[in-house]
Order: structure tokens, then sequence, then C-alpha cells
């Protein structure tokens, strides 16, 4: 392989196609689930804790702020394993040509958006 | 030649398999663990303790905790390797590679540890 090889990766410059889009969402929302698991561990440890933890962790997500992180982590949570399925669908061979992964983006995108709006009705 | 020195499997197809293996095992735990909380309205103590004291669901929740060290290293290895490359930053970005590495590296680990200690210490 050339190292000196023309390589053209700088993503500033490239406009995105939809399935890229749904593509670099499916990334970032992994990035920040990362974090996210650091929130979920410590609510889960405070709930399995006894009844006086319990009661805690409830009060905590009674909060306005704790229901916003909760909404967040968990519309991370429906986007990345929506767009997952999409992957492993598209593993299998479904919606493989160009305008197959353009619709397979909308359906992601779509699901997705309706899943983390009732997230956000079950949240408050 | 050996040059993946810091992906999880060593190699591009165990990485590309242990992926989607652990994403099943992850899609399974959220859907078991979303179902109980929808399900369950105003769940109380002692109903919640035991849908996660039992020997199954204990086993459950080990395999996803070990999916998630997986996945995510495999998931973050993939990131760093695009985007904090040398064309990407210039020349100190394999010094900001292998540290961001060390570190998700270290934070997955003290994941492994809590979470074990949850499951089995509490």
């Amino acid at each position: 392989m050339k190292p000196n090889r023309p390589v053209n990766l700088d993503l500033g410059t490239i406009a995105l196609p939809l399935p890229a889009k749904a593509s670099i969402l499916h990334r970032v929302s992994g990035v920040a689930l990362v974090v996210a698991v650091a929130v979920l561990l410590y609510l889960f440890d405070l709930s399995l804790s006894g009844e006086a933890g319990f009661a805690r962790a409830g009060e905590l997500l009674a909060t306005t702020p704790a229901k916003l992180v909760i909404w967040g982590v968990l519309a991370a949570l429906i986007y990345h394993c929506v767009a997952g399925v999409k992957h492993l669908l598209m593993d299998l061979g479904i919606g493989e040509s160009l305008q197959g992964g353009i619709t397979a983006a909308r359906i992601t995108f779509a699901v997705a958006a309706v899943l983390i709006v009732l997230a956000g009705v079950w949240v408050w | 030649m050996v040059r993946a020195v810091t992906s999880f499997g060593r190699s591009g197809l165990s990485d590309w398999l242990l992926q989607r293996f652990t994403a099943v095992v992850l899609l399974a735990y959220v859907l078991c663990v979303g179902g109980i909380l929808l399900f369950t309205p105003g769940i109380d103590y002692a109903t919640w303790r035991e849908h996660f004291d039992g020997t199954a669901m204990k086993v459950f929740s080990l395999m996803a905790l070990l999916s998630i060290v997986v996945h995510a290293w495999i998931g973050l290895w993939s990131v760093s390797t695009d985007y904090l490359t040398v064309r990407m930053l210039g020349a100190k970005a394999n010094g900001i590679r292998i540290v961001f590495q060390m570190a998700y590296a270290v934070v997955l680990f003290a994941y492994l540890v809590w979470g074990v200690q949850i499951l089995w210490g509490n």
C-alpha cells in the first residue's frame, strides 16, 4: 500500500447523504452511551442497595434535571438500538442497494423519533 | 505484520463478529429490563430486587455487562482509529489516540468491576 495515495476523508468537505448521517449519529449515540453507562450503573447500584436506596433513586428520578438526563440517555439508547437493527438487517443483505440504504435510513429516523417521543411521555 | 494491536480481538473479522453478537445480547437485555419497567409502573423495592436476584437474571445481567465492555471497546476503537489520526489531527494524533485508548480501557474495566459488585455485592 502506497503511503502517499490520494485520499479525501476530510468529513467537513463532504456533503453527507442521509445514510451517512444515520451512520455518524449511530457513532455519536454510541459514544454518548459509554458515558451514560456510568449514570445507569449508579442508579442501578442505588436502587438495589436497599429500601432507602431504592426510595432515594426514585426521588432523584422525580426531579426535572434528572428526567432530562434520563430522556437524553433513552434517546441515545433508542436511536442506537434502531440504527443497530438496521445494521444487522443490512448484514443479512436486506436493503443493501443505494435506494435501499436511503429508505432504511429514513425508516430508522422515523421509528427512532416516534420511540423517543414515547419515551419522553413515559419519563414525564 | 501485526498492526491492530489495540483492537479487541486482534482481528477485524473477530471484532466484526463480536460487535454483532454483543449487540444482540444487549438488545435482548434492553428489551427485557425495558419490559420490566414498562409493564410494572410504580414498581416497589421487593419486586425490583426479586427480578435481579434470580440466577438466570444474574447470568443475563453479567452477560450484558461483559457485552457492554466488548461492544464499547470495539466501537471506541473504531472511532479512535477513524478520527484520532495523523490526517485529522497532525503529528500528535498517535499520542492522543493511545491515551484515549488507555482511558477507555480503564473506564470499561471499572464498569466491569462496578457491575459485578452491584450484581453480587448488594
